[in-house]
């Protein structure tokens, strides 16, 4: 072997190692710096507004009040203390027995819509999907109307449920978490293969067998990822524990109390720490769950359409339907109802006073619809910048050649806001943003920090939206917008941007709808004035005015509804206007 | 747009030493290749040859790990894509869906700042090059596979690059459009002078479109000549076997050192192959060059007895599966047209000589263990 040993064919194995190691660099020009910039700028942001606050936060865990380093003190006192050690194992014991009831319901009803032929399908999936974008602690205070000591069926019916407490919790992450465990299993139930059918069919297998070996298998990961999603959204749920919960202490309540009500940020802390492993656990178990789905959906499948089952069958799993989209429209007319009653349910009269309240802070600047008015502010200005950050993290992602590494530190980045519940978020912010010594405390109290919270809070699902969306177009675009010298801005603006567009207006109106009832994590932020809708419910709950917390309720619904109809509009206008490139 | 081509003073493309690796996989092992200005050369080999990578390398949308490209005496190995001067076509089209033929066309120019009448000019000429001058307005959904193919063609093409890239343009056509196809691309290859680079997995397409094909397998180049000379003088079993259909026959160098013996039949060869003695080795043949007759033609050597085991019909012709008499190896695939299986009127069970001519026999060393 001769000096020039990298020419030589790769027959010895000290080459091949040696040869591996080595790549031929390409020169850089202003574009790949700008590239490299771009990912540092995101990269940095997702660090100073994620992962700087989660260490401020895991940091205070460890110290006193006086912020001296204590070791693991917290964690032992919390569970020493029969007071607190009480919330770990409520959260887990609601989060299962919700996860449990939900995805049960939920498939019931998601079976009878995509496998059964039956009347009305459009309007109860309409109904299924409802309770999204809808509070959870608007849903509770409606089933307290409901339910409640002095609810309109406990008087009718004589009949106390006796509400507060696990069980109202659970009734309300049941009704919070159920269209999302719907639209994971409909998804499911509706990528089975016929052939599976009828090949089983052929062999005279009866109906029932075919649904346990081949129905149930089938959905499996559809199953599993619909149970992780409802336990991850119980267990970090705030609003629902805290107006239905009564004395049951769970750990996002408890986080509350300890800091709103004791003050005690080294406790509140430590909670928070307590509640990011479960809600972690869950998130890497959905994340292994996912994977393996989607390796199911490539596979070629001939679409499996409705067919008829047993008339038994048919009439109970209908009955099951019937019931409750009944159930959940009764939630919705008990809002509607309380909005514009005196006084439920003893004073029945309408009125049109329950929407000029008084909010703490908002005294003098007029009632509901100011809040109103700022909620809708926050939140345009989420869905604006958020649409714009995470689409543009995914193209990076995704679309660009080589950088191996950093794309896959952002990937990391880009997922991991999933994993932490609104109220650890929240409170982390505190430690970060409320510290006079940083230069980062500028940001305390405006209207910035609530924006880039939720923007955090909410981000991981439109990122992969736009991952999604990225991946499905050709991988060549960005080969022939440089072999045609255009920069990648420009292919970026002129054909990625245009293509993607359906999924960009989805984006943007998740932000916005979640931004319009965020409440756990902008809970430790708002500063008086800028009070957002749903932390009014809570406020005004709190304060025992529940008829306003119900108008207030309303208005997010009516704004939130409102806003889904003008996102489909414009989906549906662009796609009229798109349809002739548009491969349908 | 136009760089100051090599006249005469070696090629215009030429890949130095190629070795790229995709972690234990090595990809390229040390492929060197010159290719003539105006040349169409075509990679052609088995999924996983290397073949495309290298064509992206080529591009610059693959890093080497080490070796050198030149370009019209230019190294560009470092250079980024976009200061590359190439056009590229790939197998999925890659048009810009939201863009209609025209702007896809243009979409190059623009990029050049080259002024808007001459584009339209340009963009005018290249949808008549293409043989698609009405479809300028369509969007790409709107046209069939193979215009798309053409607009993505006219594309590559609008910058006037001194180098096109084709990557398996034709794979995802019908096999109708595909024939079309690739006769139009080697005559406007022809009309441009444009030096071409083709990866393809289909010999029939490399047979007919290229000036020169390359055969690779396993990341490194196996032959490169003349389609007619790839054919009909495969220089290893590889290449025999992946382009056309080839009868193996197992045997060992005669006693007088130039014949071969394969089972009890002594097998003249007019090809010198300096193997050994009793060595062992593969005679292999063409299907179509087995000569088969009912009679004992008169005086030939390499004459074999054989029983018809199978007669497949393929339309223009039957395919046959001979067994040689007193040899118990593989059979033998011949193939005979329709009339001279009515002549003589074979059917399975018949007993036919075949004569296997001495200067056709292709010699290999060692036994080769590929079916034919």
């Amino acid at each position: 072997m001769s000096a020039q040993a990298t020419e030589l064919p790769l027959g010895e194995a000290q080459d091949l190692e040696k040869i591996k190691k080595q790549v031929v660099r390409q020169q850089l020009g202003f574009e790949d710096y700008l590239r490299r910039g771009l990912f540092v700028l995101i990269a940095l942001g997702l660090f100073t507004f994620m992962i700087y606050p989660l260490i401020m936060g895991l940091m205070r865990s460890f110290q006193d009040r006086t912020g001296a380093f204590i070791g693991l003190t917290n964690y032992i006192n919390y569970f020493a203390s029969a007071t607190t050690r009480e919330s770990l194992p409520n959260s887990l014991y609601i989060s299962v027995i919700s996860m449990i009831f939900t995805v049960i319901l939920a498939f019931l009803y998601a079976y009878g819509l995509t496998r059964m032929k039956m009347p009305g399908k459009r309007i109860f999936q309409g109904i299924a999907l409802l309770p999204i974008f809808i509070p959870s602690l608007v849903q509770a205070l409606a089933l307290i109307y409901m339910f409640g000591n002095n609810g309109i069926f406990t008087r009718m019916f004589g009949i106390n449920i006796s509400l507060y407490g696990s069980r109202g919790i659970i009734m309300s992450e049941v009704f919070y978490a159920f269209p999302h465990a719907f639209i994971i299993l409909s998804t499911a139930l509706s990528l089975a293969d016929a052939r599976l059918y009828e090949a089983a069919e052929a062999l005279r297998t009866s109906g029932r067998r075919a649904f346990l070996t081949i129905t149930l298998p089938g959905v499996k990961y559809g199953l599993m990822s619909a149970a992780f999603v409802v336990f991850t959204l119980a267990i970090t749920d705030f609003g629902a524990p805290k107006v239905v919960g009564g004395n049951f202490d769970v750990l996002a309540t408890d986080i509350y109390n300890k800091v709103i009500g004791q003050q005690d940020f080294q406790m509140g802390a430590t909670i928070s720490t307590l509640l990011l492993i479960p809600a972690g656990i869950a998130f890497i178990l959905d994340r292994l769950v996912q994977r393996r789905q989607v390796a199911m959906v490539t596979a070629n499948i001939t679409p499996m359409g409705p067919k008829r089952h047993q008339p038994l069958v048919e009439i109970i799993v209908y009955a099951c339907i019937i019931l409750m989209a009944i159930f959940i429209l009764s939630v919705y007319v008990t809002i509607l109802l309380g909005a514009f009653t005196t006084y439920w349910p003893y004073n029945m009269s309408f009125t049109l006073k329950n929407f000029t309240f008084y909010v703490a802070g908002t005294h003098h600047r007029g009632g509901a619809f100011v809040v109103l008015w700022t909620s809708i502010k926050m939140a345009f200005a989420t869905a604006v910048a958020g649409t714009f950050v995470v689409f543009f993290s995914a193209y990076l992602i995704e679309k660009t050649r080589g950088l191996n590494f950093a794309r896959s530190i952002l990937y990391l980045l880009s997922i991991m806001p999933l994993a932490i519940p609104g109220m650890v978020l929240g409170l982390s912010y505190i430690f970060t943003f409320n510290n006079p010594n940083s230069p980062l405390n500028i940001l305390y109290g405006t209207m910035a920090i609530l924006v880039i919270s939720t923007i955090i809070h909410y981000y991981t699902v439109p990122f992969l939206t736009a991952s999604t969306a990225l991946k499905q177009m050709d991988s060549e675009f960005e080969s022939i917008g440089e072999s045609l010298e255009a920069p990648f801005y420009k292919t970026f603006l002129r054909v990625t941007v245009p293509v993607a567009l359906p999924a960009i207006i989805q984006i943007t109106s998740y932000f916005f709808l979640n931004a319009m009832v965020t409440l756990s994590a902008v809970v430790f932020l708002f500063v008086p004035g800028k009070e957002l809708a749903a932390l009014s419910v809570m406020l005004l709950d709190d304060a025992g005015e529940t008829a306003q917390a119900m108008a207030m309720s309303l208005l997010i619904i009516v704004v939130g509804f409102t806003a889904r109809g003008l996102f489909y509009l414009l989906t549906h206008g662009i796609e009229r206007t798109t349809q002739a490139w548009r491969v349908r | 747009m136009d760089q100051a081509k090599s006249n005469g003073k070696g090629p215009y493309l030429d890949v130095q030493h190629m070795i790229k690796t995709f972690g234990d996989l090595v990809a390229l092992n040390d492929v060197s290749l010159a290719v003539s200005e105006g040349e169409f050369v075509c990679l052609l080999g088995p999924s996983g040859c290397g073949k495309t990578t290298l064509l992206r390398i080529i591009a610059g949308l693959e890093q080497q790990n080490s070796g050198e490209i030149y370009q019209a005496g230019k190294n560009i190995s470092k250079l980024p894509p976009r200061d590359r001067d190439f056009g590229i076509v790939f197998q999925s089209y890659a048009l810009f869906p939201n863009l209609t033929a025209r702007d896809n066309i243009a979409y190059g120019l623009e990029n050049r700042k080259v002024p808007k009448n001459q584009i339209i000019e340009r963009v005018t000429e290249l949808l008549k090059l293409v043989g698609l001058p009405d479809v300028g307005h369509k969007y790409p959904a709107q046209l069939s596979g193979g215009q798309q193919q053409r607009i993505a063609l006219a594309r590559a093409l609008a910058t006037s690059p001194g180098l096109l890239l084709l990557d398996e343009p034709l794979s995802a056509l019908d096999a109708r459009v595909r024939i079309t196809l690739r006769l139009e691309i080697k005559h406007l290859q022809r009309r441009l002078g444009i030096t071409t680079v083709f990866v393809t997995h289909d010999q029939e397409e490399a047979l007919v479109m290229a000036d020169r094909i390359v055969v690779m397998n396993l990341g490194t180049i196996e032959q490169v000549g003349a389609p007619e000379e790839i054919y009909r003088r495969p220089a290893s079993p590889f290449v025999a076997d992946f382009v056309g259909a080839m009868n193996f026959l197992p045997g060992s160098v005669a006693e007088d050192g130039q014949s071969i013996q394969v089972g009890n039949l002594s097998l003249a060869c007019s090809e010198a192959h300096q193997i050994g003695r009793g060595a062992a080795v593969t005679v292999a043949l063409r299907p179509e060059d087995i000569r088969v007759d009912v009679q004992l033609p008169n005086g030939g050597n390499n004459i074999g007895k054989t029983q018809v085991k199978e007669a497949e019909f393929l339309g223009a012709f039957y395919r046959l599966t001979l067994q040689l008499e007193g040899y118990s190896d593989k059979p033998l695939i011949a193939e005979v047209s329709n009339n001279r299986m009515r002549d003589m009127s074979i059917q399975i069970g018949s007993r036919v000589f075949v004569h296997l001519p001495p200067d056709l026999l292709r010699v290999y060393p060692g036994k080769v263990g590929m079916h034919a």
